[in-house]
């Protein structure tokens, strides 16, 4: 689960991080109000939305008056911004963050995340702040500097100061990146997170740390403990069938093709979208209907598939290791009965109770093709949509 | 011979008086595991499936003999029940239970590693299977068949997918490990693959892995060094796309590696024979072996 910007820096500022003093807003008429209770000569407006690359795309600007800061948020709220981190849709822009302006001297790069190889939080820093630091990490990975949080012991000082040092930070500012890093590193395991990134960390023309940018990803395995980043939640952020199918427990990820797939298991359901392609195919949808799965999700999953309008065949593979798939065809049968299908349904059942499932569907009298096999059904929905 | 678990192996259940513990070591015991007893606290003393319960694995350990514990507690308690087992004596935890926050298994990595004499399987996976011996986990054991193939896979279902294909080859699997999906696994790829190296009844190996991660290409390293069975590989997601992103961090640390593309060309350098279509693993395995 990803926080907003705004969200973030409430975050830093609760650990003592140095953030800009900032509202998030919801009209143009509350940012303009914002701006003149912050007070100054200037202000950054910045639009709120789940993705990177916003002032590239227009959805960061300075601004010189209370009134321009009221016609960006104008602009922006209700629309989609689209970064080349969104999808071509783009994010909704629902809050517009207003700061007090910042004098930077120079852009820095700080962030952290689990790392699968060390199993550990490692934190990176560099020099090279701003908005190239994938090409920076890719031609210059010497220039992203590294360290790993032992989780038993966790961050200790020297290593915030090892880094300030490599930075080329000094005096004063070698304590306050120390602090930082710490903060920061407390936050990640007192919250949760999955991701932690300040880009830029600046060095201001007074020579202070701060931090201008707050991307938060926490852990969604441990929501259930953490009551406060969870009430923080954006559903607007996610696609709409994607929220409705996580109501139901199922995981849901909307694609561009035409073949709505139901599988259990994310391996099993990443193998189907590539068996359809394969046999030149384009799959709509990945859905895992899970190991738990009851005939109730099976007919939510069924129906959010078909809320696809691009969708123009439905494959279901199952792999009956705990789900019976007698259930699943039950489920199915209740959704085509419940929602009406017009378009080819070819259904694979292996394992737990696969026979019984597959005489259930067939005595359905619905027009539902039984496969012979994974790749057999892969090619029999690949042909009846090219046939439509 | 097979790889950590066989006929002889002691396996005790945590959580065995809940739903998901119950239904799996009913299923346990039909297969012929040789289940020795469980865990729930408060509940020690009692009978459950004609098992003793015992309020700690260290009770369980000491009155039964257990090597090895099956875990299926809800997520939030997995942490205790996992570093319980650890420090309980049991040399092979198996734990089933998914969505486990990702930093638990941080510490539950380093405590294991200072023990140094524990393997953990999992979480987020299916179990381990010596077929016709020894059963762990929620996997189908009549798709199995003792057999020459020894399978490690990221993922539950793909795992029978590969296990249903070297069977009705009739090659049949000594040990199928299902490591999970979870970022920080307690087993990798590479352990697995060195097991089944070292063990004589494996005489080919599949590795099923998935896009995400660096542990394919690591897997393909150490093959190249070390492994000298013919190894079939499948990774999952070619088509996934590369999906909304906040920031950069996660690039950054994954280097240019994790993508399908990268896992199959560094497998493919190591002489692993890469299916593309995951309907041929099975066959893949013939090819390779030139098996009939």
């Amino acid at each position: 689960m990803n926080l907003h910007e705004y969200q973030g820096k409430q975050l830093f500022r609760e650990y003592g991080l140095p953030v800009s003093r900032g509202f998030a807003c919801d009209t143009p008429e509350e940012v303009a109000a914002r701006a003149k209770e912050i007070g100054g000569s200037m202000w950054v407006v910045k639009a709120q939305v789940h993705a990177g690359g916003r002032g590239k795309a227009g959805g960061v600007k300075l601004v010189k008056t209370p009134e321009d800061a009221a016609a960006f948020a104008q602009n922006w709220l209700g629309k989609n911004l689209v970064t080349y981190q969104t999808d071509a849709k783009g994010q909704p822009v629902s809050k517009i963050l207003v700061e007090e302006c910042t004098d930077i001297a120079k852009e820095l790069y700080l962030g952290a995340v689990v790392d699968r190889s060390s199993r550990r939080v490692v934190f990176m820093a560099s020099i090279e702040g701003g908005v190239d630091i994938e090409t920076v990490a890719h031609n210059t990975p010497e220039k992203i500097l590294k360290v790993a949080v032992d989780p038993l012991v966790g961050a200790q000082p020297f290593q915030g100061r090892e880094l300030a040092f490599k930075l080329g930070l000094s005096g004063d500012q070698v304590k306050q990146f120390v602090n930082i890093y710490l903060g920061l590193a407390k936050l990640f395991v007192e919250k949760d997170l999955a991701l932690l990134e300040i880009n830029p960390l600046v060095i201001k023309t007074d020579g202070n740390l701060h931090c201008l940018d707050a991307k938060i990803g926490i852990d969604g395995n441990a929501l259930f403990r953490q009551p406060q980043v969870k009430a923080m939640h954006d559903p607007s952020q996610e696609d709409a069938r994607e929220r409705e199918a996580a109501k139901w427990d199922l995981n849901y990820v909307a694609l561009d093709g035409n073949i709505g797939c139901m599988v259990n298991g994310a391996g099993l359901a990443m193998a189907t979208m590539d068996i359809i392609k394969l046999h030149g195919g384009n799959p709509a949808n990945f859905l895992d209907v899970g190991g738990g799965a009851t005939k109730q999700r099976v007919t939510e999953a069924f129906k959010i598939i078909l809320s696809d309008a691009a969708v123009k065949g439905v494959l279901i593979n199952i792999f009956g290791g705990i789900v019976r798939c007698d259930m699943i065809a039950d489920g199915v049968i209740e959704a085509v009965k419940e929602v009406g299908v017009k378009v080819p349904v070819v259904v694979r059942l292996e394992g737990n109770n696969a026979d019984l499932g597959a005489k259930k569907l067939a005595e359905s009298g619905l027009n539902i093709v039984a496969a012979n096999g994974f790749d057999d059904a892969a090619r029999r929905i690949v042909a009846a949509v090219k046939g439509a | 011979m097979s790889v950590l678990v066989n006929k002889n192996t002691k396996v005790i259940c945590q959580g065995i008086t809940g739903s998901q513990g119950t239904l799996h070591t009913e299923q346990a015991i039909a297969y012929g595991t040789k289940m020795v007893g469980g865990v729930t606290p408060g509940k020690g003393g009692t009978k459950h499936l004609g098992l003793p319960v015992f309020d700690t694995v260290k009770d369980a350990v000491a009155e039964t003999g257990a090597d090895a514990s099956v875990i299926y507690v809800p997520a939030a308690f997995c942490k205790d029940s996992i570093l319980e087992a650890v420090d309980g004596g049991v040399k092979l935890v198996v734990c089933i239970t998914e969505g486990i926050p990702t930093l638990d298994m941080l510490y539950v990595k380093q405590y294991i590693a200072e023990r140094g004499d524990v393997r953990l399987i999992g979480p987020n996976c299916p179990g381990v299977i010596t077929p016709g011996e020894c059963k762990i986990g929620i996997m189908p054991g009549h798709i199995h068949k003792p057999g020459k193939v020894g399978i490690v896979s990221r993922s539950g279902t793909l795992t029978y997918e590969c296990v249903a294909q070297t069977t009705a080859l009739g090659y049949g699997q000594s040990t199928c490990i299902g490591i999970g999906g979870d970022p920080i696994p307690g087993t990798t790829h590479i352990d697995a693959l060195r097991m089944f190296q070292d063990d004589p009844q494996t005489e080919a190996i599949v590795m099923v892995g998935e896009i995400g991660g660096s542990a394919e290409e690591e897997a393909a390293e150490f093959i190249k060094q070390y492994v000298k069975k013919p190894v079939v590989s499948y990774i999952a997601g070619v088509t996934a796309p590369a999906g909304k992103r906040m920031g950069h961090a996660g690039a950054i640390i994954a280097g240019g590696k994790g993508t399908a593309a990268e896992k199959f060309a560094a497998l493919e350098a190591a002489g692993v024979k890469t299916v593309r279509n995951p309907s041929q693993i099975g066959l893949a395995v013939k090819e390779i072996t030139g098996w009939n």
